[in-house]
Formats: C-alpha cells, sequence, structure tokens
C-alpha cells in the first residue's frame, strides 16, 4: 500500500473496527479513510465493485468476513472477475481476502474452506498460507498480480501460530510451493493449517516409526506447483495428500488425479487423502474434532502408508 | 387521600384486548430472556459455551411484543441473535441453554448453536447465520401456507444491516408482488457489528427502503412492548385477511456489544446509559404495578423463580451428554 497508491482496502468493519479478525487494526489511521474503506452489509455489491475498480486501474483488496459469506457474492466471482480477462484481454486485478477453516466452533456457517468452489473456475489464482513468512510473501505478489487472487487465511492460524517476518520488501512467488521438511520415505502435500499438523506428525513417524517424512507445503493452489509435487513423489513413492476441507471434491481429488497420471510408476503404494468428513461443520465441540483431521490422523494415515 | 390516588383514565393497551394473564406472561417472557442470557454470558466467560454467542440483551419487547399476538400455527424465522425469539416462542428453556453448550439435549442436538436455534413443533423456523440468507424463506413459507389455503401467516426478524443485502430487497418485490401473508420485523438496534446506521444508508427512514415497493410499512417504538403488540396486531390482521405483507422497523437498542468479542469501541457510554434509562422490561414492569396488575413482590418472586428456571437449564445442560458421533451422519439426507 505504501508504494502503490492504486491499492485501497474495502470491506465490512475494516475500518474503525479493525475487521472482525482485527487484520486491518491501525490501517485506517494509517492510510485514511480513502484507502480503506468501510462498505456496508452487501458481499455481492463489495465483489463486483472491487471488481469494476480493478478494470480501470485500481487494485482492491476486499475483506470478506468470513470466507463462507463470500456465497452471497459468488455471481460476481466466479461470472465477471474471472471472466474478465478471458473476454476483454484486460486485467483484473485484483485480491479477496477469505479467513476459512473450521476449529472454532462456528458452526455450518462460520467453518467453511472454499477452494474447491474455485478452484474449479477457471481465471482466479487461489494461495494459502501456512507462516506469517509466507503470509506477507503471497499477500504482496496477490496485490502485485494482475488476476483476481483469492487469499485463504486460516483462522485458526491467526492465533495459534508465531514465527519470524523479515521487515524488507519480498515476495513470495504465487505457483511455487515450499519443502517444508525433507524427507525420503512418504510425501506428504498439504496446505494451510494442516501444514503443521504435518510437521508435527512427520516429527512421530521419524521418532516412533524410523520413517523419514517429507512435507510439501503447495502455497498456491492455483497455479499448483506440479514440478515440486512430482519430484518429491519420484523421491518418495508413497503420497498422502492432506487437506482440511472434506474429501469428496477437495482439491486432493484432482491432485491425485495429477500423480497417479505422471507418476504411476513411480508409485509404491496408492495414493491416501485426509481432509474433514464429508459432512457439514457440527457446532458441537466434540462432533467438531471428530469431523476434522488432525495430527493423531495424519500419524495414522502415513503409518498405514509406511506399512504398505 | 386514597381515593384521589384511584386511576381513572384506561391503561392504554384497553383498545387491544389483553388479558392481565397474557400481561404478566409479556412480562415474564421478556424477564426470562433477560435472565436467560445473563447467565448465558457468565458461562460463555467459563468456556461452557463456544463459537459465536450474540446476546439481546435490550431488544426483548421487540421478539416478545411480535410474537405473543401470533397463533400456533404461525411460522417464525430470524437471523443469528436468535435466543430472545426462541423463548418468547415458549421454547423448552433447557433445550436452548443445552444448544449454547452443544449438548444433545439441545434443540438443535447441538449441531446448530448460538445461531441456529429451530424448534419446528413451535413454527419456530430458525436462527440463520448468513446476515440476510433467510428472508426469501420466510416468503417461501407464506407462499406455501397461502397455497395450501391455511391463514398462517409467517413473521421474520432480521437486523437493519441485512437491508443492505441484495436478497432483501429481492424478497420485498416478490412478497408484494405475490401478495403474501408476512411481516418483515427490521429490528434496527442503530449498529451492524461496528457500523452505526448512518454510514450503511443512504436514504432517511429505514423503513422506506419498502417504499419501493409499494409495501404497506412504517416505524414502530421496538423498546415498548405494548407497541409492538399494537402495530403486529394490524400487520398479522393484514396477512391474515388480506393476504398483504407488512415491513415494519422496529426502533431498538442492544445494552451489549455485537458478540461476546467485542469491546464496543464506536459507541459511547452515554449513549448506552440513555438507551438503559428505556430497558424495556423495566419500564413494562413500572407500569404494570402502576396499573395494579403486578405488585412489586410479584415481580420480585416471579424473578426468583425465573432464575432458579435458568439454574436447572445450565444444570441440565452440564448433565446432558455430547451427541454421539452418530449424529454428524445420520442428518445429511432426509
Ligand atoms: C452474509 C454475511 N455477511 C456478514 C456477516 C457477518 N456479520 C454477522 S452479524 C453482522 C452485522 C449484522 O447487523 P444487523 O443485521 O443489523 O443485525 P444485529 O447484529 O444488529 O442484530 C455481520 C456483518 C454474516 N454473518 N453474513
Amino acid at each position: 500500500m505504501e508504494r502503490d497508491s492504486s491499492v485501497f482496502l474495502l470491506g465490512e468493519d475494516i475500518g474503525p473496527f479493525g475487521g472482525a479478525f482485527k487484520a486491518t487494526k491501525g490501517f485506517l489511521q494509517h492510510f485514511g479513510e480513502d484507502r480503506v474503506v468501510d462498505t456496508v452489509l452487501a458481499e455481492t455489491a463489495i465483489l463486483g465493485a472491487a471488481t469494476g475498480a480493478a478494470v480501470v486501474g485500481m487494485r482492491p483488496v476486499a475483506e470478506i468476513q468470513f470466507a463462507d459469506f463470500v456465497t452471497t457474492g459468488f455471481s460476481q466471482l466466479v461470472n465477471n472477475s474471472a471472466s474478465v480477462h478471458y473476454r476483454w484481454h484486460i486485467p483484473c486485478p485484483m485480491v479477496v481476502r477469505l479467513p476459512s477453516g473450521a476449529g472454532i466452533h462456528g458452526g455450518p456457517f462460520h467453518s467453511r474452506n472454499p477452494e474447491a468452489w474455485f478452484f474449479h473456475q477457471p481465471g482466479f489464482k487461489i494461495v494459502a498460507p501456512s507462516t506469517p513468512y509466507d503470509a506477507k510473501g503471497l499477500i504482496k505478489a496477490a496485490v502485485r498480480d494482475n488476476n483476481p487472487v483469492l487469499y485463504l487465511e486460516h483462522k485458526r492460524l491467526y492465533r495459534h501460530i508465531k514465527g519470524e517476518v523479515p521487515d524488507t520488501d519480498y515476495i513470495v512467488e504465487i505457483g511455487k510451493g515450499d519443502v517444508k521438511r525433507t524427507g525420503n520415505d512418504i510425501s506428504v502435500i498439504t496446505y494451510g493449517s494442516m501444514v503443521h499438523m504435518a510437521l508435527e506428525a512427520a516429527e512421530v513417524l521419524q521418532n516412533e516409526n524410523g520413517v523419514s517424512v517429507e512435507v510439501i507445503d503447495l502455497r498456491s493452489l492455483m497455479p499448483l506447483d506440479s514440478e515440486l509435487i512430482f519430484s518429491s513423489v519420484r523421491k518418495t513413492g508413497k503420497v498422502l495428500i492432506a487437506h482440511e476441507d472434506n474429501i469428496t471434491g477437495g482439491i486432493g481429488g484432482e491432485i491425485a488425479a495429477m500423480i497417479s497420471d505422471i507418476c504411476f510408476q513411480f508409485l509404491d503404494a496408492p495414493i491416501k487423502r485426509i481432509g474433514a468428513i464429508d459432512t457439514p461443520t457440527p457446532y458441537s465441540p466434540t462432533l467438531e474434532e471428530y469431523f476434522l483431521p488432525n495430527t493423531k490422523k495424519v500419524v495414522a494415515a502415513l503409518q498405514e502408508l509406511a506399512a504398505f | 387521600m386514597k381515593e384521589e390516588k384511584k386511576k381513572t383514565t384506561q391503561p392504554r393497551w384497553s383498545d387491544l384486548n389483553l388479558s392481565n394473564e397474557k400481561l404478566i406472561k409479556m412480562y415474564r417472557d421478556m424477564l426470562l430472556i433477560r435472565r436467560f442470557e445473563e447467565r448465558a454470558a457468565q458461562e460463555y466467560g467459563k468456556g461452557k459455551i463456544g463459537g459465536f454467542c450474540h446476546l439481546y440483551i435490550g431488544q426483548e419487547a421487540t421478539g416478545v411484543g411480535a410474537i405473543a399476538p401470533l397463533r400456533e400455527d404461525d411460522f417464525i424465522y430470524t437471523a443469528y441473535r436468535d435466543h430472545g425469539q426462541a423463548l418468547a416462542r415458549g421454547m423448552d428453556t433447557n433445550g436452548c441453554m443445552a444448544e449454547l453448550f452443544g449438548k444433545v439435549t439441545g434443540v438443535s442436538k447441538g449441531m446448530g448453536g448460538s445461531m441456529h436455534f429451530y424448534d419446528l413443533s413451535k413454527g419456530f423456523m430458525g436462527g440463520w447465520g448468513i446476515v440476510g440468507g433467510h428472508p426469501p424463506l420466510a416468503a417461501g413459507s407464506a407462499f406455501a401456507t397461502k397455497y395450501q389455503g391455511r391463514d398462517s401467516v409467517t413473521i421474520c426478524f432480521m437486523g437493519e444491516a441485512s437491508t443492505n443485502q441484495g436478497v432483501f430487497h429481492e424478497t420485498l418485490n416478490m412478497a408484494q408482488l405475490w401478495k403474501l401473508p408476512v411481516i418483515f420485523i427490521c429490528e434496527n438496534n442503530g449498529y451492524g457489528m461496528g457500523t452505526a446506521i448512518s454510514r450503511a444508508m443512504a436514504g432517511e427512514e429505514l423503513f422506506d427502503k419498502a417504499a419501493g415497493y409499494e409495501m404497506a410499512r412504517g416505524a414502530v417504538n421496538g423498546m415498548d412492548v405494548i407497541e409492538m403488540y399494537r402495530e403486529m396486531t394490524i400487520a398479522i390482521e393484514r396477512a391474515r385477511k388480506e393476504n398483504l405483507p407488512t415491513f415494519l422497523e422496529a426502533r431498538t437498542y442492544r445494552f451489549r456489544g455485537h458478540s461476546m468479542s467485542d469491546p464496543g469501541q464506536y459507541r459511547t457510554k452515554e449513549e448506552i446509559e440513555e438507551y438503559k434509562k428505556r430497558d424495556p422490561i423495566e419500564t413494562f414492569g413500572k407500569e404494570l404495578v402502576a396499573e395494579g396488575i403486578l405488585k412489586q413482590s410479584d415481580i420480585e418472586l416471579m424473578d426468583e423463580a425465573i432464575k432458579k428456571e435458568v439454574q436447572e437449564a445450565v444444570e441440565f445442560a452440564d448433565a446432558s451428554p455430547q451427541p454421539p458421533i452418530e449424529v454428524l451422519y445420520d442428518n445429511i439426507y432426509a
């Protein structure tokens, strides 16, 4: 925002209130009302107006208070934002920030992981950072990109993960994954909140089973860093794909298909997937715990793969 | 002396055909909501209630005054600030508290939590967490009852911020065009989260949003249970007899934060205090005492009984079992 005055923020209660998750706290004081724009409660208008502004030279960053509410503005994103360049051959540089994910007892309408809805629609880029370092690098990359970028922020990570963030102006390139732990026996392909569970599980497998697990943090879901995925699978021959979104129709299915297409001869075991079970998100904390993937479930899946 | 004090004027509700019993019930319902939520806030603080919890405290008269004149075969839709309306509809206090606790004995079996109460047997169709998402459901409900030849009406509560969603306008147009027996009650408490209505609405009068559809409309003091009852009686008659919708703006105020985690820096203490002077429960209680319908001692006894009811609800919720895993799968398809 400092380097480019065409960047502005818009969303519900992002100004004096600082956002439902306080992500924009202090922005209003620093950048002023012209650039930190409180909107009315109307996701359709927010996303449509962001698209319209992007087309005439602005770089809007829209906050949708909870990713679930993006459904209200679905048509604007899918029909308008995603198709601008295809139809008019002009850029549509906008970012939509989507606080997503479960685990905070939000119940069925405040817990969604929305990536699969948009993954299916050509025209979007989708990123999902798991660390503060990547969060900064990816938001900068997203703002500078000339396409609509959906930026998934896992709500539970806001308060649960700490990490070093350099003061420098760096970016994390969209489309590049990251090896968060190197290993030789099994690859875990994951992103967002599951990266941390995968790392914990990898530690358990090393200590208890002597199995060396590689953890690939995709960081970008569209485009996928297929080269990184394939090279890891060629090395290990066994794959676990882990996401918090529910399994059926989740992006893990697409990744599995890509791997079996390109790396079939390198596979020593069936590709395994782990994710939330195929139900809406229950409010009851007990049920939610059962519903969600966790470190223990990742460990069990890895042990199964190791034994194969 | 005594003679002089005796009232000669009629109570202001004399035109409403309200029995003393009914008046007392309305007072009791408001007090129950207040005590239930005060306790819910405490239990939230103790970690017994998770997720999000939006209190209705301050707005009790709106819900009670709107629901009291309904019939049992009428339907109610509301948004996520739903505890008050659920209790006003006579939903089980134990089941409501257990839902907040996420227990299987809860009104939504622990699957919905604070924002998603429902009870089909009472025509209480929820508790909806997507702002502006539910008004078209109310229109559909009114369409169905009209089609089926029943003379039920559907009422639909919503916060003022939800009227900024496009679907609100789509629904109003449909309701007027199709002449549906539905009443939209917009609880204007002045704020959508931290945004004051003056920062969110282009026009002057909220109820004029219905003008473009030529719908019967108006504003009512939502902190006065009798005024709510009066306006609702008219709107219900219009819906039941003429199949015509109404848009009613109930002007009210929430005394607490938007949710449990709201520091409330967007409004002043003085403003809150000013509204608290108009506390809907206190003012109505005083009026009932002045009219000789209740004695102060009756109110105290009633309060004790309600506190006991709420205490029992907490104990019930605490002792209730967690939902079994099967319920996750049981309810996906009919
Ligand atoms: C579609 C959607 N957008 C945003 C939200 C987040 N949100 C929840 S309540 C709220 C404010 C609503 O205010 P209002 O409708 O006036 O109701 P009140 O809280 O005053 O009862 C917001 C922005 C949501 N739940 N759903």
